[in-house]
């Protein structure tokens, strides 16, 4: 029996070979460096890790993109995946400044709660420097999972992508019970969501007889009488895709999740995650089932709407600020959503992407910056979650409120800011697809959702502080600079967003490889 | 030149640096004197129109963003040119008025300041964007510093109110936005630009539905009854400065942007709407002066006069006759000058004795002289007292609307009689009989106060007699929009079904 060597391309894989790599370092260096080294170690290794792979996709887009997937058909390194990745790696690459901070981390994670050994290693000032390969790991299934080019390599994508979030989840340093009890929600959630992923995955190769998505999409057209196992199987994929972006009704994890977790991890989810899994979901519904259409588009459309809907409503009822940007994310998932319906032509397809993906790349950033601002505002128990407890935050430090509120009206979508450009980008692809209702009901949703951000800007600005309200922390010369970075990104594409639209443009032109 | 971006420039680094100024009495002198420069050279701007040349004069075009379309468009016809010499005419004036007003709520007065210029660039933007887009983008982002205006430096209702004028506004901006997209869209001309959109959308069914987001929005920023009820509570809780801002020129973006968008863009729906348009507009004019009677508490009392003006505005806009639309213009304008005016004097007024309810007040004429007279010459404006300025706009729009529909008019031309009653009957309760115990050892306007007033004063009482240039500047333009409004579709509706 001949066996074939199969084919890598090597150079295309790169970013992601780095990532991965510099993850498996981390790993050995937590096994033979002494403790007091380790650290030292970590962030140069993630960091320029990071920027190595970051680098390596600056090569690849100026070289050209690839025509054809690589790895024997099982990545498809194309426009899309190149875009993706570079905000993937941009996002990743501050939201690890924010990790690097001190005291965002449980010091014995394995301490229970109030005991006399978290008390010990909290003295002893130990800390759990797992979490820079963890993130490595989580960041390197991010990148894999919207380049994968068969449902199997997603698969995995997703897990190795999920498996250290909800790791890391669990290591809040204050209010650790909740922190435990959003790893537990998140990976027995998570762990459904997988299950549903893969026995679609598994009905979908019974009906196409490969895992492959281009030749799912072919089999659409050949494979006759196997209606159940197509429909059960995209149904099935579909939930496990829609529960990852928190798309209603499977969003109830969002806001327990985004709670408890440490808020650099938060931010992390906020942003590459959702970017990752857009990727994949796109993916799969527009070259696997891209012919099947039809058929999902109305489920898409209902969830779209009732993802903006509920996100946009149940906002207004928070009072914990990290919930309330969970419920923030849900409905911002949900507009890009009405994007995912844009479909057309190979035009309009490509438009409608290249609106999806300068809405991540916006909302991303912007995400990343509002949850690094919630970490600096700190009471005695760590941050202040409650909003109450913003109250006049605008007196006393300014600066800080100012650069909140001004991510909270580029999340409202006002002119001027990144944010407008994203949403407007995507209901214009969305009105040219002929999706009009459902961009009134995404305006309408935006209208209930400017209520609520523009509450915090009340809270913070017009009303008197309480006398015993939180204090600012001196940020540490990385949370500032993510702060700087988000504040600066917002305004520059609020008022020249043609750069990044440029990129997503050329990105989006050539659609995805099949 | 490139008057306009030097108008907007100008504004925005005075913005920029009266925000950096540490000491808060440069801060003020710094606006006072970047707001005078803006008007100076908005003043040479004007001198520099020609009335009758292009109708869009000291054109700006530069893309901005390719992928949507999107330019960085500015020009100026005549109507655009005087809402833009009215706010630069109202923003010195307001820096002066305000000079005292951030320190009562221990509030930073330079971000005020800032703020305030931050918003005169933003009225010059709005008004002289040609670009839809570019419209779009100052109509909704000019809200966030009158926002913070009020909900910084406002009355004791201040963040309710705030949030209640952002979410009326941002709601109609949002209804918009959907129908400036579609516009884009199925115009299919790939561009923003106003002047190669006109004409654009032949369908009709479609012209409705666009007319309606772009109509809302602006019903809403006018505001037009039934979408009224934000205005009171923003201009009562307002400081007197940004109530004169908001409604002598923010709530103008609503009846300009009417005049010049749905007229021009959809001419076949605004004549299809136009019956419930000038409905809502009387309902409005009579409505909004017999509430205005019954108010006690006077900056809410003059918010509702407002409410009145602005139907007499909608209603000669869409008369679509040449004296209607007109005269609509020259109201915009006048409006600003004596609703300022009152705004401000009463600010004078409840600063001194620190209430808002008339009932508080009674014969100040004995003690304040000057401020009662500034206010009834102020009032008597409001009232379109022949010889001065409102009688000029509100005559020749009640006579444009009577060309086409008589009944209207006439019910609107009660609205005066009602005008005579809230006015004065203010000023009665007010300035005349037995001075209260509380506004016995009230103090008359100081200079700095004296030299608010005068400016609008005169202006008042100039316009009223001479109202001529300000018309030979808005005709043409006037004449232009209606022309195009009917050149899109020359035949009447009766001598098609003839053929």
């Amino acid at each position: 029996m001949n066996i074939t060597a199969p084919t890598i391309e090597y150079l295309q894989l790169a970013p992601l070979l780095i990532v991965f790599g510099a993850a498996i370092l981390g790993v050995l260096v937590e096994a033979f460096a002494p403790r007091y080294l380790r650290r030292a170690m970590h962030i140069p290794l993630t960091l320029l890790s990071l920027a190595g792979a970051f680098a390596l996709v600056i090569v690849q887009t100026i070289k050209g993109v690839p025509t054809e997937p690589s790895a024997m058909g099982a990545v498809a390194v194309d426009g899309p995946t190149l875009f993706i990745w570079g905000i993937i790696l941009v996002l990743a690459f501050v939201t690890l400044l924010l990790i690097n901070d001190e005291d965002h981390f449980v010091p014995a994670a394995s301490a229970v709660p109030g005991s006399a050994e978290e008390e010990r290693a909290l003295i002893e000032g130990n800390v759990h420097t797992e979490v820079y390969p963890l993130a490595l790991f989580a960041i390197g299934g991010m990148l894999l999972f919207p380049a994968s080019n068969d449902l199997l390599i997603m698969f995995v994508a997703l897990e190795v992508m999920s498996l250290p979030l909800y790791l890391l989840c669990g290591l809040a340093r204050r209010r650790r019970l909740l922190s435990q009890e959003s790893a537990m929600k998140y990976f027995l959630l998570g762990a459904f969501s997988s299950a549903f992923f893969l026995y679609g995955t598994a009905l979908l190769y019974g009906f196409a007889g490969s895992v492959d998505l281009a030749k799912i999409d072919t089999a659409l057209g050949a494979v006759g009488g196997q209606d159940a196992l197509l429909y059960t199987g995209a149904a099935l994929l579909g939930v496990g895709l829609l529960f990852k972006i928190g798309a209603a009704p499977f969003q109830a994890w969002k806001p327990d999740v985004y709670q408890g977790a440490p808020t650099p991890v938060t931010a992390l989810m906020a942003s590459g995650t959702l970017v990752a899994a857009f990727g994949a979901l796109l993916r799969v519904f527009w070259i696997a089932l891209g012919n099947l259409d039809w058929d999902w588009s109305p489920i898409m459309w209902a969830v779209a709407i009732l993802t903006m809907v509920v996100g946009a409503i149940l906002a207004i009822t928070q009072t914990d600020i990290k919930r309330m940007l969970a419920y923030s994310s849900i409905a911002h998932a949900g507009f890009l959503l009405v994007g995912v319906v844009a479909i057309g032509d190979a035009k309009q397809n490509s438009i409608a992407l290249s609106s999806i993906l300068f809405y991540l790349a916006v909302y991303g950033i912007t995400s990343v910056g509002a949850f690094a601002v919630v970490t600096m505002v700190r009471d005695a128990g760590g941050e202040a979650w409650h909003l109450s407890r913003w109250a006049g935050l605008g007196k006393r430090s300014p600066k800080l409120a100012g650069v909140f509120a001004f991510f909270l009206l580029a999340f409202a979508g006002i002119p001027l800011t990144s944010g407008f450009f994203g949403k407007y980008a995507v209901f214009q692809a969305a009105i040219a697809g002929g999706a009009l209702p459902l961009v009134v009901v995404g305006v309408v949703s935006s209208a209930i959702a400017a209520f609520f951000y523009v509450r915090v800007i009340v809270l913070m600005f017009f009303s008197d502080p309480a006398p015993d309200g939180p204090t600012v922390v001196l940020p540490s010369w990385g949370t500032a600079g993510v702060v700087g970075f988000a504040a600066l990104a917002t305004v520059v594409l609020g008022v020249f967003p043609q750069p990044v639209l440029d990129l997503a443009q050329s990105a989006a032109g050539s659609l995805f490889v099949r | 030149m490139p008057w306009l971006s030097i108008l907007m420039g100008v504004s925005v680094l005075g913005a920029l640096g009266v925000a950096f100024v540490k000491d808060d009495r440069l801060a003020k002198q710094a606006t006072l004197a970047v707001s005078l420069v803006v008007l100076a050279l908005t003043v040479v701007m004007t001198v520099q129109f020609s009335p009758n040349g292009d109708r869009f004069q000291f054109v700006e075009t530069y893309d901005w963003i390719p992928a949507f379309g999107v330019h960085y468009g500015v020009a100026v016809d005549g109507v655009a040119l005087v809402l833009i010499l009215l706010s630069a005419v109202l923003v010195p004036i307001v820096v002066l008025a305000s000079w005292h007003d951030a320190e009562a709520g221990k509030r930073s007065v330079r971000t005020y300041f800032s703020l305030l210029l931050v918003l005169e660039a933003m009225m010059i933007g709005v008004f002289a964007a040609t670009d839809i887009f570019l419209f779009y983008v100052f109509f909704e982002a000019m809200l966030i510093p009158m926002y913070f205006m009020i909900g910084s430096y406002g009355g004791a209702q201040r963040s309710y109110a705030a949030v209640k004028f952002l979410l009326y506004s941002l709601f109609g901006g949002l209804l918009m936005l959907v129908a400036v997209i579609a516009l884009y869209v199925i115009a299919g001309k790939g561009t923003f630009m106003f002047p190669e959109l006109i004409g654009a959308i032949k369908d009709p069914t479609t012209q409705k539905w666009l007319f309606l987001g772009f109509f809302i929005a602006f019903a809403i920023k006018a505001p037009l009854w039934p979408f009224h009820t934000w205005l009171p509570d923003a201009a009562a809780q307002a400081p007197a400065g940004a109530a004169v801002l908001l409604v002598g020129v923010l709530d103008k973006v609503g009846t300009y942007g009417m005049l010049r968008f749905c007229l021009e863009l959809f001419p076949e729906a605004s004549k299809w709407a136009t019956p419930v348009v000038i409905a809502l507009s009387v309902i409005g004019i009579v409505y909004g002066a017999i509430v205005a009677i019954g108010q006690t508490d006077i900056k809410r009392l003059i918010a509702y006069t407002s409410i009145s003006h602005f139907g007499f505005i909608a209603m000669g806009v869409f008369a679509m006759t040449s004296n209607g639309a007109s005269g609509a213009t020259l109201y915009m304008v006048n409006h600003g000058f004596s609703t300022g005016a009152l705004f401000l004097i009463a600010g004078f007024l409840i600063y001194r004795r620190g209430s808002h309810f008339i009932e508080d007040y009674g014969g100040v004429q004995k003690v304040a002289p000057v401020l009662a007279g500034a206010f009834l010459v102020a009032g008597l404006s409001g009232l379109s007292l022949p010889g001065l300025n409102s009688f000029v706009s509100e005559f020749m729009v009640l006579l444009g609307t009577y060309e086409r529909y008589a009944v209207p008019a006439v019910i609107a031309a009660t609205g005066v009689v009602l005008a005579a009653l809230y006015i004065l009957w203010m000023y009665q309760r007010t300035m005349n009989g037995p001075t209260a115990e509380s506004v016995r050892s009230m103090p008359d306007l100081n200079i700095r106060e004296r030299w608010v007033v005068a400016p609008l004063l005169v202006l008042i009482i100039v316009l009223g007699l001479f109202p001529k240039p300000l018309l030979d500047v808005i005709n043409p333009s006037v004449k232009e929009t209606l022309t195009n409004v009917s050149v899109t579709h020359p035949a009447p509706a009766v001598a098609k079904e003839g053929q």
